[in-house]
């Protein structure tokens, strides 16, 4: 790999700013000030406009799938690995936060930094910002364990096993109320209230509270909008680096790869993990913004929803992930339900929009496949290899391709 | 592998073991051990609950089988593995379902039901195996070439189609039949054997006999698994591989709908998720059994058909179905890959 990278020239500074993420880190702080300071001044229609098509407790929801689709964006559109488990990720990130931030374990007294609101001081209250960084190595922990005996197999036997994690996991969740007596999860009922985000120093500031409680949207927009920025920021750095380019050459080619002297597992295990630490911050996130957890909310349909987004947006390319996401996610919470309304009173009928979605997804999913398998926001590395002429066309003119599915 | 059993590979010399497989053959023998050691002690200790699990088991297992071996057609001929099988099983339950219940109003046992019943085994698997090539004809025929990743995803897409239909005809809730046998059945010792479990045993086993005949005996067999071993080879012979592989589908969802008819009948439930579930058992059943492998999937159902009962009555408890049998997957992948019936595969460049 050494001699790769010597032909590189040395990075401008033009392009070590692409790789940040300015631009979507300037959108943020737009979108913050417009909700904060603008909207409330604005004349009545606009405001009701805001508040039925973009409210911001929907834009936080897209923000956390959005970190979420960023961090599978990793193993399915860098690495190839298709995780059809991701979920379990979420999960186990969510569960983290549940249990170090909530009373949940009353039985023990634990406050580091806490932010316990008055009443339920019991239990273990650590600070959301200590817990993010717990919550991902927990998860990346747990993408090690999951990923070291699997990732050995074929990529379809891959998808599978994942998928069966997926499963696992939050039946645990399900059925870990009684551990040889000792409740872990709560069951079915799940853990609730988890304490709120802490601002720390920030609440010094004219206006900004201490604790963000649920009505503090404008303020949960911006923390979730810095996690997605650091999910982004993770995988623009680690993409242009060795481990990033050791992913695509897995992707692209297994065998050449590992002839080249990629060593596979260990590149395989690093983007699962990362990928699941990732999947932790949104975990964590995640628990918050609901403020709390419940283990049936952690279903195989969000893993394929997530795979939708990527694959929508176009693998491997992170801003195409994130429109994706920050697209279908609108369209699943908000706007879906909104165009229903507008259509059934504008005709007069009486469609259940919301209920097609698993259509849509569905077709989604077939129609990208079929006819832009690059997404709609392709790698232009991504578009080269997923566009290669079909066989067919080589054949005519009498090239010989073997290496054909036996 | 039937299917994909090529004549060099079982002449390739053997390499000598590895320390590191040796330990995988150790623990694998060992964890196998436990495994059999426990159940030696259950049938022991409740000779009467380990012998209805065994009864429960195989009635499961035979519809376990009967969707595996869906899943196992199709990877054995194109290497994909079909992921709305389950779902499409799902959807030849919600038609069993109508066919016999709403349309012909066959909820007690008698002569005229009997002929209903096959009635809709024909329409219902008519039906699935229509479905199948469709799918094939209209997605995956497309994406033959394509990368590995493209005709998964659409698989998981037509899944989910299939799911939302399930959602529409049959309610986002599951609907319980009368169904034509109900709950009768005899005792032999203490063991209770229902009817319906001779019914499903006396359609799958034809049904299985029928279809291995096929693939071994009939020159539309033959085509089918030259086509498994080279596609391109098999179209130079003159073997329209297009067909063979809609034939396979069609195959498969021909015993899809067989699994449907038999699963509505003999459990009266029809629910819009209970592909996914049962889909995601009968993948596990053919990879235990050897994927590729006919054998090897009929086996692996009834194995999974008879874990997942046991589990239930003597083992877990039923809460925790799902984490046994993906447990069994897991463990499988990491210790034997191939199956029990399969035959490791080398890596082709």
């Amino acid at each position: 790999m050494a001699t790769a990278t010597t032909g590189r020239e040395a990075p401008t500074l033009q392009r070590r700013l692409r790789s940040l993420p300015v631009l979507f880190t300037a959108l943020a702080l737009l979108v913050f000030v417009f909700y904060q300071f603008i909207l409330g001044g604005l004349v009545q229609p606009i405001q009701d406009f805001f508040d039925s098509w973009l409210p911001l407790s929907s834009l936080n929801q897209c923000l956390i799938w959005a970190t979420l689709a960023v961090g599978l964006n990793i193993v399915v559109g860098y690495a190839g690995l298709l995780d059809l488990g991701y979920v379990a990720f979420w999960a186990i990130g969510g569960y983290v936060a549940a249990w170090l931030m909530s009373s949940f374990f009353s039985q023990w007294s634990v406050n580091i930094f806490g932010s316990a609101p008055p009443g339920l001081e019991a239990g273990i209250h650590i600070n959301f910002w200590l817990v993010l960084p717990i919550g991902a190595a927990v998860c990346a922990l747990a993408g090690v364990i999951i990923g070291a005996p699997t990732l050995r197999l074929k990529s379809d036997y891959l998808a599978l096993v994942t998928l069966g994690f997926g499963e696992i996991i939050p039946e645990i969740f399900r059925n870990g109320e009684d551990v040889n007596g000792f409740n872990l999860t709560n069951g079915v009922k799940g853990i609730d209230p988890i304490d709120p985000i802490p601002m720390g120093p920030f609440h010094l500031f004219p206006g900004v509270p201490a604790n963000l409680g649920p009505f503090d949207n404008t303020y949960k927009f911006l923390v979730y909008a810095l996690l997605t920025a650091v999910a982004i920021f993770i995988s623009l750095r680690i993409r242009v680096g060795r481990l990033g380019r050791a992913w695509l050459a897995i992707r692209e080619d297994e065998l050449a790869a590992s002839m080249m002297g990629v060593p596979l597992m260990k590149t395989k295990l690093a983007a699962y993990a990362v990928g699941a630490a990732i999947g932790g911050l949104g975990g964590v996130a995640y628990a918050t913004l609901t403020s709390g957890v419940i283990p049936d909310s952690f279903q195989f349909a969000n893993s394929i929803i997530l795979l939708a987004m990527v694959v929508l947006g176009g693998m491997g390319n992170v801003w195409g992930v994130l429109l994706g996401a920050l697209v279908l996610e609108w369209v699943n919470s908000t706007g879906l339900q909104q165009f229903g309304a507008s259509f059934n009173s504008g005709f007069g009928t009486d469609i259940n929009f919301p209920s097609y979605n698993f259509l849509i997804f569905g077709v989604l999913l077939i129609v990208m496949m079929l006819f832009r398998r690059e997404g709609l926001l392709p790698e232009a590395r991504t578009r080269q290899v997923l566009q290669e002429p079909e066989r067919g066309e080589l054949e005519a003119v009498g090239a010989d391709l073997e290496g054909t599915p036996v | 592998m039937t299917l994909t059993q090529s004549p060099i590979e079982t002449a390739e010399a053997r390499p000598p073991l590895r320390a590191g497989q040796l330990v995988t053959r150790v623990l694998g023998g060992g964890l196998l051990l436990v495994v059999a050691l426990w159940v030696v002690v259950q049938a022991v200790q409740h000779p009467n609950q380990f012998a209805n699990a065994m009864v429960t088991g195989i009635n499961n297992g035979a519809l376990y089988a009967l969707i595996a071996l869906g899943y196992t057609l199709v990877y054995g001929i194109i290497e994909l593995i079909n992921f709305s099988h389950g779902d499409l099983f799902m959807l030849s339950t919600v038609l069993a379902a109508f066919v016999i219940v709403t349309t012909f109003g066959a909820t007690t046992t008698n002569w005229a039901a009997a002929g209903v019943l096959g009635i809709a085994l024909v329409v219902v698997m008519a039906g699935a195996a229509g479905l199948n090539v469709a799918a094939e004809r209209l997605a995956y025929r497309r994406l033959r070439r394509a990368p590995k990743l493209a005709p998964l995803i659409t698989a998981v897409g037509l899944s989910f189609v299939y799911q939302f239909v399930g959602v529409y005809t049959n309610g986002s809730a599951q609907k319980s039949w009368d169904t034509i046998l109900g709950d009768q059945g005899f005792t032999v010792g203490g063991v209770t054997i229902h009817w319906s479990t001779v019914v499903i045993i006396a359609v799958t086993v034809p049904l299985l006999l029928l279809m291995t005949w096929m693939v071994t005996a009939t020159r539309q067999g033959k085509a089918m698994r030259a086509t498994a071993q080279d596609q391109d080879a098999a179209r130079l012979m003159g073997i329209d591989v297009d067909r063979t592989i809609a034939f396979t589908f069609g195959l498969g969802g021909a015993l899809a709908g067989a699994a449907g008819v038999l699963y509505m009948e003999s459990s009266g439930i029809t629910r819009w998720d209970v592909g996914f579930r049962l889909g995601l058992f009968a993948f596990t059943a053919a990879v235990l059994g050897g994927i590729g492998n006919l054998n090897g999937a009929v086996l692996g159902g009834v194995l999974i058909g008879i874990i997942e009962s046991m589990n239930g009555s003597l083992g877990l408890g039923q809460k925790w179905g799902q984490t046994v049998i993906f447990t069994v997957l897991i463990v499988l992948m990491v210790f034997k890959p191939e199956g029990i019936l399969g035959r490791p595969t080398q890596e082709k460049v």
